[in-house]
């Protein structure tokens, strides 16, 4: 499995070299890049921005998974597992491209429960633990409109296999944004008592929010490469799409929240996340290897 | 049966009739039924029950009480005068050499 990506990618450097006007940057991206992964693999200095992408989906998708048996409907039982079940797929191959990029062997089960809690890279917003149902309307709502920009833009990505992975997810997350928004709108313009609650949902998951758009280094760099895209860009079409739904729905947009979250992409957690991984990685750690 | 078509709790939310059409060419079929508080999210919900292993590219969704169903009471005035009569069936015809489909 490292074999291709680090032949691809011994063979791409001499090219780089032979480009003799482009030298100078060359070099120091190379120098740049090599600080950040191992030598072996010149792209795996984007292997954390890759993993805050997959972390992000993989902590999302498992919360999600505890919304079976306790939605409001079984309908709606089925439709938050597919949402899961379209993140968990995004974080299989996210992961299983930032393994490769590492060039270190590890592959998407090992990055995925074999990892501690401060190398998780995912916001705070996706681990926070599930609130009632407006509120976990109110995290999809911001969540697959971040989402949806994020893919939009990395349709572009020089890493053809994000690209690729984007050209997918982009129209999972359409559909994940649309019924997020469908309830938003139906709780918010519907009885007194939802209306309360949804209002109460987009308050409860406002300090949250701001982190989706933090430039943290790994974004920038990738940004740089063209392989990622600056967080920071994707903020104003995600609030422009919340906010839409949010005034169709007879609701208002949360003022300045006095705290927000921050350091989820530098592997620093809530409380609860020891907990989500606990659940989630036990199973995988208590029997390594075990197949079914 | 007015309050049925109000939904105000989720106890009383409307039965949806699902129709799913597997591709194009082909009429759409019952898949089943769900429920759903009114009809756009019917359709979403019947996306996520009824075609989530690539069954359909088309779904009709409609309100169970719309549908005027045949009784089964009148099972043998509806169904069975059309026994005896074979002659309905396209069975009877010579067809003709040259006709190649048909």
């Amino acid at each position: 499995m490292t074999d291709p990506t680090t032949s691809t990618a011994t063979e791409a450097a001499p090219t780089a070299t032979t480009a003799t006007e482009a030298a100078p940057t060359a070099t120091t991206e190379r120098t740049l890049l090599r600080s950040q992964g191992p030598p072996s693999a010149p792209n795996g200095g984007h292997t954390p921005y890759l993993l805050g992408l997959a972390d992000d989906a993989l902590i999302y998708a498992q919360r999600l998974g505890e919304w079976l048996t306790r939605a409001p409907q079984i309908e709606e039982d089925m439709a938050l597992g597919n949402v899961g079940l379209d993140l968990l797929g995004q974080a299989r191959s996210l992961l299983t491209r930032a393994g490769e990029l590492e060039g270190a062997g590890r592959d998407e089960d090992d990055l995925a429960y074999l990892r501690d809690e401060r190398e998780f890279r995912n916001v705070h917003l996706v681990e926070q633990p599930r609130g009632d149902f407006g509120e976990e309307m109110a995290r999809m709502l911001w969540f697959s409109s971040y989402q949806h920009e994020l893919y939009t833009a990395l349709l572009d990505s020089t890493d053809e296999v994000l690209a690729a992975i984007a050209a997918k997810a982009v129209k999972e997350v359409a559909y994940h944004r649309d019924h997020a928004g469908q309830w938003v709108v139906r709780l918010g313009d519907g009885t007194e008592v939802s209306h309360e609650r949804m209002q109460a949902g987009l308050e409860a998951v406002a300090p949250y929010v701001a982190e989706l758009g933090d430039d943290d280094r790994a974004s920038v760099a990738a940004a740089e490469a063209g392989v990622g895209i600056l967080p920071s860009s994707l903020v104003e079409g995600t609030v422009a799409h919340v906010q839409a739904v949010v005034a169709q729905a007879t609701l208002s947009m949360p003022d300045e929240p006095r705290w927000r979250s921050r350091g989820g992409r530098e592997g620093v957690h809530s409380e609860t996340m020891g907990y989500l991984l606990a659940e989630m990685q036990h199973i995988h750690r208590s029997h390594p290897g075990a197949k079914w | 049966m007015t309050d049925a078509a109000t939904p105000t709790s989720r106890d009383n939310w409307p039965l949806w009739e699902v129709f799913v059409r597997a591709k194009r060419g082909l009429s759409h079929v019952h898949s089943g039924s769900l429920h759903a508080p009114d009809a756009e999210m019917a359709l979403r919900n019947a996306r996520d029950l009824y075609t989530r292993r690539q069954e359909g590219v088309s779904i009709w969704v409609i309100r169970s009480e719309d549908i005027t169903a045949s009784s089964p009471d009148e099972r043998d005035s509806f169904f069975d005068p059309a026994g005896d009569k074979v002659y309905r069936h396209a069975s009877f015809y010579e067809v003709p050499e040259d006709v190649e489909y048909l």
